[in-house]
């Protein structure tokens, strides 16, 4: 699904990322842990192709494609989707325009015909009932005077009506109470198929009591320094990721 | 079918037909402005004494006055004597085929999705593909007649209609109101004249598209529209299509008037000529616009999408003089490469208990200058008068300039005024998350334009809106990105 070699990026001229390499196959949940600064959320756009972010190095692969060559509508439109941590406020434009509007982007792009409109409704509200987001919800401006965690349902709800190969989630769970985490979690585990991958960027273990990961890694200066399964969440949160680091820094000084 | 084929003769034939009987055969005055230019057009219009006096007025006081100097719009001046006061309507050249039309123009015509034999009326490509239109515009006179209501040029209404024209043209925008409007009233060619009567609900909406007889836009119009007691009318003014127009200097004047627990509801979308990229050209849009809530309860609406002209100095105002009156603004003023736009509204409250809501959406891109100027007055008599004002500006680009001049003069302590202004730019983060979602730059832009006009095209009859979506986006083509 996903292969990532050594991949270098900056953000205004300061080095991020500095040969960071992750491979993700089908059907796999991957977690991304790792402290503030540690180049998460830059790897999560840089995915995505956010131009605020310049590659410096490396390669991705997406479904055999070349990721990084690709406009970020299309990166979208080959299935790769991100939760937004910050989710951008479009206002004049309702949920549900914005929505089919993707949707028949992404059809267009495969070929396909746009979406009947009984079909696009009869879908929406499926999803919308997973989220427990009710018609208010969907009918107003996309993002605009949501709540923080209306917002991050609203990604999720996305997530579930554009079914993408790969979902990135950068930090979906920060501002969440512990209601909203377990609904927006259950969004997540319904999107969880052989087929789909996702990518699930965090801080904090209480996600991946939901979103049960089959592997943990983290990210640490721009580079994973170490992976494990499940249980290394279990034990970050147990240690802290001084741990880690200081275990970095032996085998560095090796 | 008589019918028809009159209304096809009107059309393909240019030559003037008023049998108009000087030694001067032409159907163009020379250039220049003078009296005996303004008799002349007079009479070419075979226009009553009268009104050729009140043409004489006008322009012995314009000679008086100044252009103005205030709005934030800059230009070469211009030479009044060098401009042709008079012409017949042009015959368009006739093409054969859609082969010999300029393909800039077809490829627009696909943009905003018009119908290929409507492209080919609109280019002027062959007669035949008109009967379609010309036919439905009979049906559409046939209908108006048999409820009573006028719906005529100008220039007919003058001749015909005598009474309504003298009691009500100049009524609200008089000849000595400003500059343009009193060059306006001294050389005005076309336009139209609208009287719904008594209770007549108007069952359809008025455009000029279907005054078949006028379906050029005259370089110095003149509209006025009155809605007696009781009646409503929809009025939508202008066309989507790219038409080309070669006058560079347009002067409008348009007057509404309602009595008792009338409404007119006058909906705009101008596109003309903005000029090319380097700011060459384009047309100078100076208009004066007003309508004038004369009886209680009258409502008066203007809607307006502003995407065209090099410049534009344009004000649709209402005067709420009475009761209950209501005065409504709602605008869309779109600015690319090096257009100017200079427009807003008044609102003049006199009658106890009027309401004004203004919504004015600014968007800028390229180089352009755009600026709202409104007034709200509130007279001592308003009692209780109110007013909500909400003036947006979008700006595309970091050279381009978005400014706001509200002014607001109260003299009733019962008034409540209330302005919003905001001012954002299309982000880059905002155009990212719709990229991220599979939407093209282009179709991102768009989409946060047209949600950020949402209100104002929420006003626009459903057809309209759809196509004046589509032209902000032809207007706003490759400004980001």
């Amino acid at each position: 699904m996903l292969s990532i070699k050594e991949l270098k990026a900056q953000v205004e001229g300061k080095d991020i990322l500095k040969g960071l390499n992750l491979e993700v196959k089908a059907g796999e949940v991957h977690a991304i842990m790792g402290p503030n600064g540690s180049g998460k959320s830059t790897l999560a756009n840089v995915l995505a192709g956010n131009e605020g972010y310049e590659v410096t190095g490396g390669e991705v692969i997406f479904e055999n494609k070349n990721l990084l060559e690709m406009d970020p509508e299309d990166r979208a439109r080959e299935g790769l989707f991100l939760a937004f941590q910050y989710p951008i406020e479009i206002p004049g434009i309702s949920n549900s325009t914005f929505l089919k509007t993707a949707i028949n982007e992404i059809r267009k792009y495969k070929g396909l015909p746009e979406i009947a409109a009984k079909e696009f409704l009869v879908l929406m509200r499926e999803k919308a009932k997973i989220l427990g987001m009710d018609d208010n919800l969907i009918s107003r401006s996309v993002n605009t005077g949501f709540s923080g965690g209306e917002k991050k349902r609203n990604e999720i709800f996305q997530l579930l009506m554009l079914n993408p190969k790969l979902a990135i989630l950068d930090e979906t769970d920060s501002g969440l109470d512990i209601d909203a985490l377990r609904i927006v979690s259950n969004g997540v585990n319904e999107f969880r198929s052989r087929d789909n991958s996702v990518i699930v960027v965090t801080h904090y273990q209480r996600l991946l009591d939901y979103i049960v990961p089959d592997f943990v890694h983290v990210l640490y200066k721009g580079k994973i320094i170490k992976s494990g399964g499940k249980e290394l969440a279990l034990e970050l949160e147990e240690k802290g990721y001084d741990w880690v680091k200081n275990s970095e820094l032996t085998a560095a000084s090796v | 079918m008589s019918d028809d084929m009159k209304v096809v003769e009107d059309l393909t034939q240019s030559e003037y037909k008023w049998g108009f009987t000087t030694n001067i055969e032409a159907d163009e005055a020379p250039k220049g402005l003078n009296e005996n230019i303004i008799r002349f057009i007079s009479a070419k219009k075979n226009e009553p004494e009268w009104m050729t006096q009140w043409r004489l007025k006008a322009y012995r006081h314009w000679l008086t006055m100044e252009e103005p100097k205030w709005p934030k719009v800059k230009y070469d001046p211009i030479d009044y004597q060098d401009v042709k006061y008079y012409s017949a309507p042009k015959k368009k050249p006739e093409l054969d085929s859609m082969d010999e039309v300029d393909p800039e123009l077809l490829k627009t015509f696909e943009k905003l999705g018009i119908p290929l034999e409507e492209q080919k009326r609109l280019a002027g490509v062959a007669v035949d593909a008109v009967f379609d239109s010309v036919s439905v515009a009979t049906t559409f006179r046939e209908t108006l007649h048999e409820k009573g209501i006028i719906f005529c040029s100008i220039s007919e209404a003058i001749r015909e209609h005598p009474e309504l024209i003298k009691k009500y043209m100049g009524s609200v925008v008089p000849y000595t109101d400003n500059y343009f409007a009193a060059l306006n009233s001294a050389v005005f060619t076309d336009g139209s004249f609208v009287y719904i009567p008594k209770g007549v609900r108007c069952p359809m909406e008025l455009s000029t598209y279907f005054r078949i007889n006028a379906m050029e836009t005259g370089q110095f119009e003149r509209t006025l529209i009155i809605a007696d007691e009781g009646s409503y009318v929809s009025y939508l003014e202008g066309c989507t299509a790219p038409m080309r127009d070669e006058n560079q200097l347009h002067a409008a004047v348009v007057e509404l008037v309602t009595l008792d627990n009338a409404e007119i509801k006058y909906s705009t979308v101008q596109n003309w000529y903005p000029g090319n990229k380097e700011g060459k050209g384009g047309i100078y849009n100076f208009v004066t616009k007003r309508g004038i809530c004369r009886g209680k309860n009258s409502k008066i609406s203007w809607t307006q999408v502003e995407t065209g002209s090099a410049i534009t100095w344009k004000y649709p105002s209402c005067i709420l003089q009475g009761e209950n009156s209501i005065g409504e603004f709602y605008s869309v003023a779109v600015t690319n490469n090096y257009q100017q736009a200079d427009t807003g509204t008044k609102m003049i409250h006199i009658g106890k208990n009027s309401k004004s809501t203004i919504v004015s959406k600014g968007i800028s891109a390229g180089r352009s200058d755009n600026s709202y100027r409104g007034l709200v007055k509130v007279l001592k008599s308003a009692e209780g008068a109110r007013n909500f004002s909400q003036c947006d500006s979008m700006l595309m680009g970091d050279k381009c300039g978005a400014h706001t001049f509200p002014y607001i003069e109260v003299d009733n302590d019962s008034a409540m005024v209330e302005h919003e202004a905001t001012t954002s730019k299309v982000g880059e983060d905002q155009i990212f998350y719709l990229n991220q979602r599979g939407i093209s730059t282009e179709d991102a832009v768009n989409m946060i334009v047209n949600g950020f006009c949402k209100e104002v095209f929420n006003e626009l009859p459903m057809e309209f809106a759809v196509e004046a979506q589509k032209l902000l986006a032809i207007s706003l083509e490759g400004s980001v990105g």
